[in-house]
């Protein structure tokens, strides 16, 4: 792809100036404006939030295993949920592709030195933390339970919980989604390497470039409409509230104005990845790169004007209802288009089946399921029926732990090898994969189920007929967690103790493979000069080293 | 064309319905139809994952690497299947769309013959009041095959009323109305959920649905009627807050008279033009100086909180009652 050659294949990895090396102590990194640096410390704190959230999620199953609860009492019960979603999608899905793999790829995919606004970056992350120390607080100084939803009139008159600090946290670390997304339009603007024509992008460019365009354009709608709560919980001024001529609805088209794109920050980035991912263990070129490239905007735009769907039961009227099924019908066609694209790109390929590859296989397949079962939500007969029911949990989490969470860890260990300069065991990680996916299923299918026989959602106790599915649920619950344990450990021990790798152990294409591993400061010697279009396997010579 | 589309997948959903443990029961008019679109959609899921899957499958064996140095030849672009893939998906979208919609209009429109019923959600129980005046708490108890819609309001946060048996869902909003209607088609007795997380005991929020023959209704309801029916209790609380001293009957008072004023539509002060509905009655009750009509000062104060949503409720029967006494004098 580039005419950068550098010779490090010689040179055992690691072992060269690189930007892990280049400098120590706590201070160099704390005060890094290195974007590779940047996305390790986002790194660690989504992962430790990520941790967080599910711990409260094995909470839960486990109190669900018993229909009268099993573990907590329901006041406790309606604490976890609400952190549990919190922080899974605030602190750890909408940050975890784009803080993380975009701050380190999209420079080294474009051939630039770093992000347009290096300070800006370091800045994003300190408010990321100062945001979630605020949720942290609310966890520690007794929880919240309004729902990650904060649904009016609840949050606003009635709960006895630390609303406002959760919502505090929440509303700072908005703008570090903004920050963020304003680094990367700029950066992919201005900073291409030269050659680097729109149309010559990884998709994963594309798909970070669409992604940003809702953080700068959605994330300002949900601070203030935490905002308003926030003023309305201390002041009473009357928006949401009708006993003084407010309207809590108001709140629910405000809030889901922001959080339906947000399903999209947590889901394109996930695309992107699995464009790549998809390309590399195929050696093939993306099938129809121009219709994935533009998916993934359409899908930026149409999510835009879909948020009515969470409201077809709230009284909203008819034809509004009519209106918003249809936008969301739309919404689903580019998402069948991209996973048309995949599977049409493996088609005469040469499939390998390193743990990546069975990561991002298993996103295909639980992807389509999450997004075939959206199509029932987008219908207004059925959404009626299954609106607030266990359906659309499973639907979701279909989409967000099934695909979000699937392409975040085959990005991972994916780019595990550039990002570390070490190699983890394939074999492990090929089973925490299987591991992960047979866990996943088995919690969140029977939830499909349950959704249709009537089991309303944030349920602390349930009637006694719904127990068995909800115990299969819980079972695949504690597997999945054991799932997400395995890598934690692997690739923590592959630090330390895992064979250096190459600059390309996976005989990939695009720029950052052509540094080494981990890459220099600078990330290239010289800028590089590109000739070819993104994933031109078949014209290439490129080998794992 | 939505006829006969159902018809083809009644026999696709003839063996899906007939599973137990695939769906709740269905009692009511629209259930059945709710059941057919919803096991469509499970085909076409399983269908389309199975497909995609499979196909996935396929190439990953087929086209295993076999060698190291493997380079595969590009297989370039594709107009047509990419046209083709995104065609597809949008008609069978466009289909589900129309038939989806198409069932939810029917199921959104109450017959007009109706019986009412009114239903005030509050943290934690479902108060529910007959328009005979027999009261209900976390129980409703309805007339088997005759159409019943239900008039909601909540006290405090927002809840959901939720009977999954006759796949009915509305949310029940604080200081506003909404309705739900359903016809039951099955005796027997079924589970009412709150659908919308509303506090700490959300998850106890429930009750029962009662569906008896038409004949049992009417003696269950004769034998609970000990207190005066809705209407009556309206008619005293208007006297009781000397609404009558204004609201003359003969329309000779300082506010207008409300006999025959239930669904005609009025002329507001600012111009704009209104049905007395329900949440018309609500809100010039609680909130006077925001539906003043035209000709009439602007005098009224508000009643808000000195009466209670179910007084309000009593107060919208009785006015409701003063348009059929219209319609009746009118009749003679």
């Amino acid at each position: 792809m580039s005419t950068a050659t550098i010779d490090v294949h010689e040179a055992p990895a690691g072992s060269h100036v690189n930007y892990l090396n280049a400098k120590y102590g706590v201070k160099s990194w704390l005060l890094t404006t290195d974007h590779k640096r940047i996305a390790l410390l986002y790194l660690v704190s989504i992962t430790l939030m990520f941790f967080v959230g599910g711990f409260f999620a094995v909470l839960m199953r486990l109190h669900l295993i018993e229909p009268q609860g099993a573990l907590v009492q329901p006041e406790t019960y309606n604490k976890l949920f609400t952190m549990h979603g919190v922080i899974m999608v605030f602190f750890f899905l909408v940050p975890s592709i784009p803080a993380t793999l975009g701050n380190f790829l999209v420079p080294m995919m474009i051939g630039a030195r770093d992000l347009a606004f290096p300070k800006l970056n370091l800045l994003s992350w300190y408010i990321y933390v100062i945001g979630a120390c605020f949720t942290l607080y609310a966890v520690i100084s007794g929880g919240v339970d309004t729902g990650w939803t904060f649904y009016t009139p609840y949050s606003s008159s009635f709960s006895h919980t630390s609303v406002i600090p959760t919502a505090l946290g929440v509303f700072i670390t908005g703008f570090s989604s903004i920050l963020t997304g304003l680094n990367f339009v700029v950066t992919i603007h201005k900073m291409r390497a030269p050659g680097l024509t729109w149309f010559r992008l990884p998709l994963f460019i594309w798909a970070i470039y669409a992604t940003s365009i809702i953080f700068i354009l959605g994330t300002p709608v949900i601070a203030i409409t935490l905002f308003l709560l926030g003023l309305e919980r201390l002041l009473h001024i009357g928006i949401f509230d009708p006993a003084i001529g407010g309207d809590p609805i108001l709140f629910q088209h405000l809030f889901w104005f922001y959080s339906h794109p947000a399903v999209y920050i947590m889901i394109l980035p996930g695309m992107g990845v699995m464009s790549e991912l998809v390309t590399c263990f195929s050696r093939k070129k993306i099938f129809g790169y121009s219709f994935v490239a533009f998916s993934s905007l359409s899908i930026a735009i149409i999510s835009f004007l879909v948020w009515g769907h969470h409201m077809f039961v709230t009284g909203q009227s008819i034809y509004a209802g009519l209106i918003f099924s249809v936008l969301s019908f739309m919404v689903a066609i580019p998402s069948a288009v991209k996973v048309f694209n995949w599977t049409a790109t493996l088609y005469k390929g040469s499939i390998s089946y390193d743990a990546p590859m069975l990561y991002a296989l298993g996103f295909i397949g639980l992807f389509t399921m999450g997004g075939l079962t959206g199509l029932f939500l987008a219908s207004l007969a059925t959404d009626v029926h299954l609106n607030g029911t266990y359906f659309i949990v499973a639907h979701f989490h279909y989409i967000m732990v099934g695909g979000a969470v699937m392409a975040y860890l085959g990005g991972i260990h994916f780019w595990w090898p550039k990002i570390t300069g070490r190699l983890y065991p394939d074999g492990w990680a090929r089973f925490a994969a299987l591991v992960i996916f047979v866990g996943f299923n088995l919690t969140f299918f029977p939830q499909f189920m349950l959704g249709y026989l009537g089991m309303p959602r944030r349920f602390a106790v349930y009637p006694a007929e719904f127990q068995v599915l909800n115990v299969m649920s819980s079972a695949g619950a504690s597997i999945l967690g054991i799932g997400y344990l395995i890598p934690l450990i692997y690739l923590t021990w592959s630090m330390r103790y895992g064979p250096a790798a190459g600059p390309n152990p996976w005989g990939a294409k695009g720029l950052e493979w052509t540094t080494p591993s981990p890459p220099p400061t600078e990330n290239f010697e010289e800028i590089p000069v590109v000739t070819e279009d993104a994933y031109d396997y078949a014209h290439s010579t490129v080998t794992r080293v | 064309m939505i006829g006969s589309l159902q018809f083809g997948w009644d026999f696709l959903c003839f063996a899906a319905i007939q599973a137990p443990q695939l769906r709740p029961e269905a009692a009511s008019s629209i259930a059945e139809g709710v059941d057919h679109l919803y096991f469509a959609l499970t085909f076409i899921t399983l269908f389309f994952t199975f497909v995609i899957f499979s196909t996935i499958l396929f190439f990953m064996v087929k086209y295993r690497r076999r060698a190291e140095n493997e380079r595969p030849p590009d297989t370039g672009e594709h107009l047509g299947l990419e046209l083709a893939w995104t065609i597809i998906p949008t008609l069978i979208c466009a289909g589900l769309f129309v038939w989806a919609s198409s069932l939810y209009f029917e199921n959104s429109r109450p017959p007009s013959a109706s019986t009412e019923i009114f239903v005030i959600g509050k943290q934690w129980m479902w108060h529910i009041q007959h328009p005979e005046g027999v009261r209900e708490i976390n129980e409703l108890h309805v007339p088997l095959g005759v159409p019943v819609k239900l008039t909601m309001t909540s006290e405090d946060v927002i809840h959901d009323f939720y009977i999954p048996a006759f796949r009915v869902k509305k949310d029940v909003l604080p200081g506003r109305y909404t309705s739900l209607w359903f016809q039951a088609t099955k005796i027997g007795t079924y589970h009412l959920f709150c659908a919308q997380y509303c506090g700490a005991d959300h998850a106890e929020m429930l009750g029962w649905v009662y569906v008896m023959s038409p004949a049992d209704y009417e003696a269950w309801l004769a034998g609970g009627s000990t207190s005066q029916s809705m209407q009556q209790a309206g008619e005293a609380i208007f006297n009781k807050l000397g609404c009558a001293s204004c609201h003359l009957s003969d329309g000779t008072g300082r506010g207008p008279s409300l006999v025959g004023i239930y669904g005609k539509e009025e002329t507001l002060k600012s111009g704009d033009k209104r049905v007395v509905d329900e949440a018309f009655i609500r809100q010039a009750i609680v909130n006077p100086n925001s539906v003043v009509l035209a000709k009439y000062p602007a005098i009224m104060p508000t009643f808000q909180g000195q009466v209670t949503e179910e007084q309000v409720l009593q107060l919208v029967a009785y006015v409701k009652s003063l348009a059929s006494e219209e319609r009746k004098t009118d009749a003679k």
